[in-house]
Order: C-alpha cells, then sequence, then structure tokens
C-alpha cells in the first residue's frame, strides 16, 4: 500500500483543525466533553495515518518498535490516569511535561543523525536541532523539578544561586554561540558535533532545574502553565526540525494558550509575569512586618462553628491549597449538601491562584460532587461577601489577606484577594499561627469577627459535620 | 451605662446620632439610651419611634445626664459647658483643625472620640463615619447639581430635536467621587473622572465613569537617581493641570472631591478654567470647608461666576439627606461601641492598645491624646480618605509601555523578519506563517476558557502536545540501531502523555455537574 503525501498533508490539516475545536470546546462546560472528543478524534487520525506512512517507508519494519511502544504507553497512560487521586493533579501534569520535554530532546538528538547531503539547507536544520533540544531539555528538567516541589518530594522553598539571573542569561548567551559553531563545524567531523550538541543539552537540563528551582511554591499554577507552554513550543521547534506543519500548528496553539493562561495567572496575582518566571518571591523587596503587634486572636471550637452555621442564612467557602493536602473536599461537600438542604444558600469563592494549578480548586470541588454553579470566581462573589453571615476559610491563607490592600508594604500589596473580612462571621481552619506561602502575616486572624479552628481542615471539618 | 443622644444645635443640622434601628441594635449591647425630644425629628424619626425601640424621651434639661454622649457634630461652647467630667464623648471634631476644642474638652476631663480621626485600615472601615458621610455627600452633590443646571443629564432624541447628555467631571475618586460617578451615571449623563492614584481607573470605570489619564508621554525617560520621583511629580501636575485644562470647558457639571481632613484642600480649578467653561454650567465644590478645590468658591454659598457658571460651596451635603445620613451615622456608632463593649454587657472599655480605639479618642482623664502615635498597619492610604485627588505622586507609579513605543517595536521586529526572510528559503516561510496564524489562534481560542475549566484544559494540551509522538514515529527504522532506540523511547514517552492525559480529562469533565434540577 502506498499512502501518498497528500493524504497525509490532508489528515494533518484535519487533525490541526479538530485540535483547535478542541481547546475552544474547552471553554464552556457544557462543551467541555465535546472538546475532548473532538482532541482524541484528532489524535486517532494523525496517528492512523503517521502510523502508516512510518511503516510504508520502513516496509513495515518499523512497526515492530512502534506497536509495542504504544501499547505499553496506552496501559502505563491510562492506568496511571485512572487511579490518580485530583488532589494530586498538578503532579501528575508536571510529570506528563517532562515526557514532551524528553521526546522533544530525543526527536532533536536524533535528527542530527540525518545526512547532510540529504537536507536541503543544513544550516538551518542544524539551527532547529539545537534550539528544538534546548527547548525539550528545558521543559525536561524543569518539569521534574516542578513535579518533585508538588509532590512534596524536596521543599518547595525558592532555592537561589548568587547572582541566578546572570546564569540564566548566560547560559542562553553560551547557548547561542554553541549554535554558531555548530553551525560553521564541518558536517564530517561527527566527533565534535555530537560534542557540541552533549555540552549545549548538559545546559540546558541544568537551565530547566535551575529556573523552576529557585521559584517558591506559591507560584507553582504559573509555573505548571509555564511548563505546559514549554512543551508546546518544544513540539513546534520539531515540526520545524522536520517539517511537519501539524506539529508546527499543535505546538504552537499549546505554546501560546499555555503562555496566556500563565499570564491570566500572574494577572491574578498582580505580579510580572517576568518576575515570576526568572524565580524569587518574597526575596526580593518588601519589609516582612514581622514584628507589628496585631493583636490577639480568638479560638472557636466546631460546636460553636455548627451554631454558627446554623443560624446563617448565607455561607461562602473559600479553600485553599490546605483543603486540598487535608483531603477534606469531601466532609466540605457534605457540610455543603447538609446546609442547603436547610435552606442556608452556600457558595463558594474561588481565587484565581488558589491551589497549585489553574482552577485546581475546581477539580478538587468537582470530585466532591459540588455543583460547579454555586462555584463562583472571585470577582463574582467578592460583592456579596459584606451580605454573607458566614464565611469558611479552608486552607487559604494569602488569597484571604487584607494587608494585600490595607499595606503598601506588604510583598502581596496589591494582590487581588477575596474580601471574606467583610462578612459577619469569619471561620478560618488553620494548622497552626503559621504564615503563608508568601511568607506574610495576616491581620485576617485578629480582626474581630475572625475565629480560628485549628486543627485538621478534614478532621474539623468532620467534627462540625457531626455537629450539624 | 447609659447613653444619651442630645438634639443637633448647629444651625441648619438635621441629623441625629442615633435612630430608632440604632437603639434597639445599642440595647443589645447592654445600654440603657435616652434621647432628648424631639431630638430626631429633622431626620424623620418621631420620638414615638424611639421609644417603641427602648429608648427613654428625655427633656432637654436631662440630655446631658448620661455615661455616654453621642452627637454629630462637636459641641459649642454652650455645650461643653454641660459636659461633665468622666463622660464619653462620640462626635465629628476636627481636633487637627480645632486645637482649642481638644484644649476645652481636656480641661472638662472629657474622654473625646473623634468619629472623623477613625485610622483608615479595613478593620475600621465599619465605624469610619468619613467614609459613609462621603457616600452620601457624593450622591447629594450630583443631586444638588442636576437642580441647579438647566439641562437634562440623559441624552434623547424625541421629535422636539436631539439633546445632547450631560458631561460630568468629577475629580478625585475617593468614597464621594466615586458615588457621584456611580449617580451621574446612573442619571444617564457622561462621566469622566480623575484621580492622582492611577491604580483606581478600574474603580471608576466599574462605576461607569470614564478615567482620564493625563498625556504621560516623555516622562519615563528621566533618570532613575533618588530626586526622580519627586520630579516626576512637579511634571506630573504639570501635565495634569494641561489635561484639566483641555477637560474642564467641555464639562457641564464638575463635581471636586479633593479633602484632606486638617489640611487646606488643594487648589485644582483656577479662575482661568472656570472662565473657560460655558454659561450655565455647575460646579459643586465638595472641599468648600477647607478653601475649596475650586477658585471662587464659598463654604455654604452658591456663587454665580461673571461668565454664568455657578459654583457650589455646600458643606452639609450628607446633612441634606437626614434620615439616610443619621442611619449612617448611628451605624458607625454602634459599630464603635460594638468595639468598646466586648463582653456586651453595656459597659464601655476604652483599650488603650486597640490603634483603632487610641486613634479617635482624643482626649482622656486630663490629658490630649492627639495626634496619635503613626497607624503601623497601614500608612499609606491615610493620604486618600474623602476623596484624595491631590497631585501627589508619592509612589513612583510603574507605567506600561505606552502604546507609541509598544508599536515602534512590534514594527521593528516586523522590519526585522521581512529582512531575515531574503535569505530564508521558502519551505521555512511556509512553516513560519503556519506557526505565526497558530499562535494567534492559540490566543484567542484560549482567551475566554471557564476559570473552572482551567485544569482539564492544561491536560487536554498537555495530551495534544503528546503529537510530537508524530516526530519520533516518523524516526523509526532509519538509519542506525541508535535511532531506532531513541524514536521508540520517544515514541513511549510522548504515548503516555496522549493516552494519560486524554484519559484523565474525560475523568475530570465526567466530575463536573451542574446542580440537579429540583
Amino acid at each position: 500500500m502506498d499512502v501518498s503525501t497528500t493524504l497525509v498533508s490532508g489528515a494533518y490539516l484535519i487533525a490541526g483543525l479538530f485540535f483547535i475545536l478542541a481547546l475552544s470546546g474547552l471553554s464552556k462546560h457544557e462543551t467541555a466533553r465535546m472538546g475532548n472528543r473532538y482532541g482524541i478524534a484528532g489524535m486517532v487520525i494523525a496517528l492512523v495515518v503517521t502510523v502508516l506512512l512510518a511503516g510504508d517507508r520502513t516496509d513495515w519494519n518499523g512497526l515492530f518498535w512502534i506497536l509495542p511502544a504504544m501499547v505499553v504507553a496506552a496501559v502505563l497512560g491510562m492506568s496511571v490516569a485512572r487511579k490518580v487521586e485530583m488532589t494530586q493533579m498538578p503532579e501528575l501534569i508536571a510529570i506528563l511535561h517532562s515526557f514532551v520535554g524528553l521526546a522533544a530532546v530525543l526527536v532533536g538528538w536524533n535528527s542530527s543523525y540525518e545526512e547532510h547531503a540529504a537536507i536541503a539547507y543544513p544550516t538551518i536544520h542544524d539551527v532547529e536541532v539545537f534550539v528544538g533540544v534546548f527547548i525539550g531539555a528545558v521543559t525536561f528538567t524543569g518539569s521534574i523539578v516542578a513535579y518533585l516541589k508538588l509532590s512534596a518530594k524536596i521543599k518547595s522553598a525558592p532555592k537561589m544561586l548568587p547572582a541566578h539571573n546572570l546564569v540564566n542569561l548566560g547560559i542562553i548567551a553560551v547557548f547561542v554561540v554553541l549554535t554558531i559553531i555548530y553551525c560553521l563545524v564541518d558536517p564530517e567531523n561527527m566527533f565534535l558535533r555530537q560534542l557540541l550538541l552533549g555540552i549545549m543539552t548538559l545546559l540546558a537540563l541544568f537551565l530547566g532545574w535551575h529556573l523552576v528551582s529557585s521559584i517558591g511554591g506559591g507560584d507553582m499554577p504559573v509555573v505548571v502553565s509555564m511548563l505546559n507552554s514549554y512543551s508546546g513550543w518544544a513540539a513546534a521547534a520539531a515540526g520545524f526540525l522536520l517539517n511537519n506543519a501539524l506539529l508546527i500548528i499543535t505546538g504552537a496553539l499549546v505554546g501560546s494558550s499555555g503562555a496566556f493562561l500563565s499570564y491570566i495567572m500572574c494577572k491574578g496575582m498582580n505580579r510580572n509575569f517576568l518576575a515570576v518566571i526568572s524565580g524569587g518571591f518574597g526575596v526580593e523587596g518588601g519589609t516582612v512586618a514581622s514584628d507589628t503587634d496585631y493583636g490577639e486572636h480568638r479560638e472557636i471550637t466546631a460546636e460553636g462553628a455548627a451554631e454558627l452555621l446554623r443560624e446563617a442564612k448565607s455561607v461562602v467557602i473559600t479553600p485553599g491549597y490546605g483543603m486540598a493536602t487535608a483531603q477534606a473536599q469531601h466532609a466540605v461537600a457534605e457540610i455543603t449538601k447538609v446546609l442547603r438542604g436547610k435552606g442556608v444558600n452556600v457558595r463558594f469563592g474561588i481565587h484565581p491562584v488558589a491551589g497549585r494549578l489553574p482552577g485546581h480548586m475546581n477539580v478538587l470541588l468537582a470530585e466532591a460532587k459540588v455543583p460547579y454553579d454555586i462555584v463562583l470566581e472571585m470577582d463574582e462573589i467578592n460583592d456579596d461577601l459584606a451580605d454573607t453571615d458566614v464565611v469558611l476559610v479552608i486552607g487559604a491563607n494569602d488569597t484571604v489577606n487584607p494587608a494585600a490592600m490595607d499595606d503598601p508594604n506588604s510583598p502581596i500589596a496589591g494582590m487581588p484577594v477575596l474580601h471574606v473580612w467583610e462578612a459577619g462571621d469569619v471561620i478560618v481552619f488553620k494548622r497552626s499561627m503559621a504564615t503563608g506561602y508568601a511568607g506574610v502575616q495576616n491581620p485576617l486572624f485578629f480582626k474581630e469577627n475572625t475565629q480560628m479552628l485549628f486543627g485538621d481542615a478534614k478532621e474539623r471539618v468532620e467534627d462540625i459535620l457531626k455537629a450539624l | 451605662m447609659r447613653i444619651v443622644v442630645p438634639k443637633e444645635t448647629r444651625p441648619g443640622e438635621s441629623r441625629v446620632a442615633a435612630t430608632p434601628r440604632t437603639v434597639e441594635q445599642l440595647i443589645k449591647l447592654g445600654y440603657d439610651v435616652a434621647v432628648e425630644t424631639g431630638a430626631g425629628r429633622a431626620s424623620a424619626y418621631e420620638d414615638s419611634a424611639y421609644t417603641a425601640a427602648g429608648a427613654a424621651i428625655v427633656p432637654p434639661e436631662q440630655a446631658y445626664a448620661g455615661d455616654i454622649v453621642f452627637k454629630i457634630n462637636a459641641p459649642d461652647a454652650e455645650e461643653i459647658e454641660r459636659l461633665r467630667s468622666g463622660q464619653i464623648l462620640m462626635s465629628l471634631m476636627a481636633p487637627a483643625l480645632n486645637p482649642e476644642l481638644v484644649e476645652a474638652l481636656r480641661a472638662k476631663g472629657v474622654t473625646a472620640m473623634a468619629m472623623d480621626a477613625v485610622p483608615r485600615i479595613s478593620r475600621a472601615q465599619a465605624l469610619d463615619v468619613l467614609s459613609s458621610m462621603a457616600n452620601l455627600g457624593g450622591y447629594r452633590a450630583i443631586i444638588e447639581a442636576a437642580n441647579e443646571y438647566g439641562g437634562m443629564f440623559t441624552g434623547q432624541v424625541t421629535a422636539a430635536g436631539k439633546m445632547p447628555p450631560a458631561t460630568v467631571l468629577v475629580v478625585g475618586a475617593g468614597v464621594a467621587g466615586l458615588a457621584a460617578i456611580g449617580t451621574a451615571n446612573s442619571l444617564g449623563a457622561v462621566v469622566k473622572a480623575f484621580d492622582a492614584r492611577q491604580e483606581v481607573a478600574d474603580q471608576v470605570e466599574s462605576m461607569g465613569g470614564q478615567f482620564l489619564r493625563p498625556n504621560l508621554e516623555g516622562l519615563d525617560t528621566g533618570p532613575s537617581a533618588d530626586g526622580y520621583a519627586k520630579e516626576m511629580g512637579e511634571e506630573f501636575n504639570k501635565r495634569t493641570t494641561e489635561m484639566y485644562r483641555e477637560e474642564v470647558p467641555k464639562a457641564d457639571i464638575i463635581v471636586t472631591t479633593a479633602l484632606i481632613p486638617g489640611r487646606p484642600a488643594p487648589r485644582i480649578i483656577d479662575e482661568a478654567m472656570v472662565a473657560s467653561m460655558k454659561p450655565g454650567s455647575v460646579i459643586v465644590d465638595m472641599a468648600a470647608s477647607n478653601g475649596g478645590n475650586v477658585a471662587g468658591a464659598q463654604a455654604d454659598q452658591v456663587v454665580t461666576t461673571a461668565n454664568g457658571v455657578k459654583i457650589l460651596g455646600y458643606t452639609d451635603l450628607p446633612g441634606r439627606l437626614p434620615t439616610q445620613a443619621s442611619q449612617l451615622f448611628g451605624q458607625n456608632l454602634v459599630n464603635l461601641m460594638k468595639l468598646v463593649t466586648p463582653e456586651k454587657d453595656g459597659q464601655a472599655v476604652l483599650d488603650m492598645d486597640d490603634t483603632v480605639v487610641r486613634g479617635m479618642t482624643v482626649a482622656q482623664a486630663g490629658e490630649t491624646l492627639w495626634p496619635p502615635p503613626p497607624v503601623q498597619v497601614s500608612a499609606a492610604p491615610a493620604t486618600a480618605p474623602a476623596g484624595g485627588a491631590t497631585p501627589v505622586a508619592d509612589k513612583p507609579v510603574k507605567k506600561p509601555m505606552s502604546q507609541q513605543r509598544r508599536f515602534g517595536l512590534i514594527v521593528g521586529l516586523g522590519l526585522l523578519f521581512v529582512l531575515l526572510s531574503a535569505w530564508m528559503p521558502g519551505a521555512i516561510l511556509g512553516n513560519f506563517l503556519i506557526f505565526m496564524l497558530s499562535v494567534v489562534i492559540g490566543f484567542y481560542v484560549i482567551g475566554n476558557v471557564h476559570h473552572a475549566l482551567h485544569t482539564p484544559l492544561m491536560s487536554v494540551t498537555n495530551a495534544i502536545s503528546g503529537i510530537i509522538v508524530v516526530g519520533a514515529l516518523l524516526q523509526v527504522g532509519h538509519g542506525h540501531l541508535w535511532v531506532s532506540i531513541l524514536a521508540f523511547l520517544g515514541v513511549l514517552v510522548a504515548s503516555i502523555n496522549i493516552f494519560g492525559g486524554f484519559t484523565v480529562t474525560d475523568r475530570m469533565l465526567d466530575m463536573f455537574k451542574r446542580e440537579e434540577p429540583a
């Protein structure tokens, strides 16, 4: 069977179109599932045609390599995806990004073995190899560090080498120089070429590790979506390398959408995008006014909290990363159900950067079967907070910190926050009086309408449930 | 303890410091409340309503016979005579402007708490009368202006011809300014507003106003030395004035709200600007009590200039809404009493370690406590009360790249690309075309994604970026064995992405359920 090139091009075109439909479908709840199906359909078309093409070109010998790899991957990928806990989504996504990065590195290296004589524009090809491997390698190690931080296998505090910005810029400069040398070296001198490519790969691997190491855990939502973007650019670079339109289209789509998502995240935190990706939140500037006396905080018991909730007409719950770590979402959903059964208007207020992944809280609440139309965005709920009787702050800290508005010297000054303190009563679930990621004390805890409920969020929420 | 609410004696004052609703809450806090007979009449609160709420109605002679005195205005000399040592007085005082009042209260041994000296921190918002009164004042300023103005606010096209909407310029976007913007907007006017604090632009726009920006071109080229901020401040003022010169003649109504308590009001609209306005235009100067933002404004007067512009200098704007103003003022007092009555037992405890209580107390037990130590929690917003439109550029605001510069940069990059393309082979250019179009599509497709779907979106884009498998697939079986092994690994890891990514997305989307229709 002969697979015609026009057939392949046509199939790629349709696959690319399906991917666009997939992304646009994902923008609304109603169309999201169809979007995912479009994505799958596009992928099936692309894969079937490519496998046929690859088989055809290699007298079908290639399938001995391809089919086992895909079967193993399918079993591995789907079993992990079925089992993963929703609280571990950030880790899963980070590690998956590293796979794309690794694949890009492999594709780039492979491509460097191609015979120069067979290539129309050798210099451009060389540059493409370098760029592709570079982006792939940065994505690879960056994602692995993000994975390790998110799964708490290493400390999430920013780790800083001295002059980390200089180091980053230096590596990029060396990369440019190496690329130029690589293009000038005699194509027959395989050893030198491999050496240059090897050095560059190691440098890029180091850069990826270094970039993400110096970003603190609080900025992880931005990092994850940024790595998502990188993995797209890596695919696009591979597309240039292989002169493959589908890879270019898909890579550019993923790359630009990921970049835009990171930008939205940064706006949610009122932070400069460049400042976040070059690392170091809470290290640069800003005084951490730890010696300010905020007064005393008050404690409440689970029974007391239940009492308040029973008398409330409207309740808003603002979850944060603490809810995810304590796995409290099911207990929270249960309380929501009980209160709504009593006719209480219960809603959720989600800060754009709550959790460690864009939209993380929404996924957790959805998993616990909280209807999505009572889960509101910060801007949708902020104005209603003043008319709310009780706010439950579950494992959130910086996202409900009034200092962001009141204190111009605060490191989080200017970040939009949920105005929970405007409500009648605020109950804060917290393990201790420790500060949040930004290392900033939270005046909310000392307000007269705030009461603290210490302990594991899940246990405390279950206690309240019992008392109700 | 007994709270007494005397009738206000200042001429023209129609407010009262407690309403039947606030009396109820005070009684819940454990206090006895006595209201002077007729105190609420001007605000449309009858004695019988107070009685129904649980207050005692007392004759004028007993109006000061209590432990805590609630008043709107600072006491005059006669009223100070009636106070006695140990009493707590809560009222407006403007302690920074009235040192002799503070001294008199100190000499009398009264504990004096100034309702207009509440520290501007968010915890104290609930007792801040400046905010609550400024809100009413901003609303009333527009109503007064509409009353004096000879035209309609809203534009209409009628059989008798077209009426253009009135143009309202609001100076200062504090509480009063925002209230004025909202009111004018709801009457149908075209509203423009300016405030030196660029960061309030969003608030202005949220109220339906258009935020004016002075032309700041060229200001970002200065050196970053220490003197930079100040220099920029002066230059900034100059540019702002230029902007006013341009905008003032276009406005039919101007409301100025730049007022910092205890300081003379900044002069923003000068004589030349007033002279440039159309006859029949109306200016409401809400800062008239402190000298006015507008040249020629007189406190409590309506001044008509030679060119027929009316300048209203009313200083009692909130008081012109007495029923609502009394309720808000009374509620602020209730919130203060909640703060100082932690046990809800009718015993006021003034905790001087509390920054809010300390900040408001100007005299106690024969000692002057004014001015209070600076509040640590928030320093800067103190300059932004009732409408702080003063062009004080105390913080070098980081400006976004100007439109022109951005345009220049983009055109430059575009030209660079065009030049480079001269040496590029056609195939590459074709790829670039696909690449750039896809980048643009990516941006637009993602632009309106619902925030709740960010995680599924990321996992689906992740699955899609597994398309890199195509590259690896095509490399299998070419040339060296190594190539095939590397390609095999590539296919493996990229496929994990594809299968895993789509599966997990499907799983997540399954969970998002709308509420079951009951």
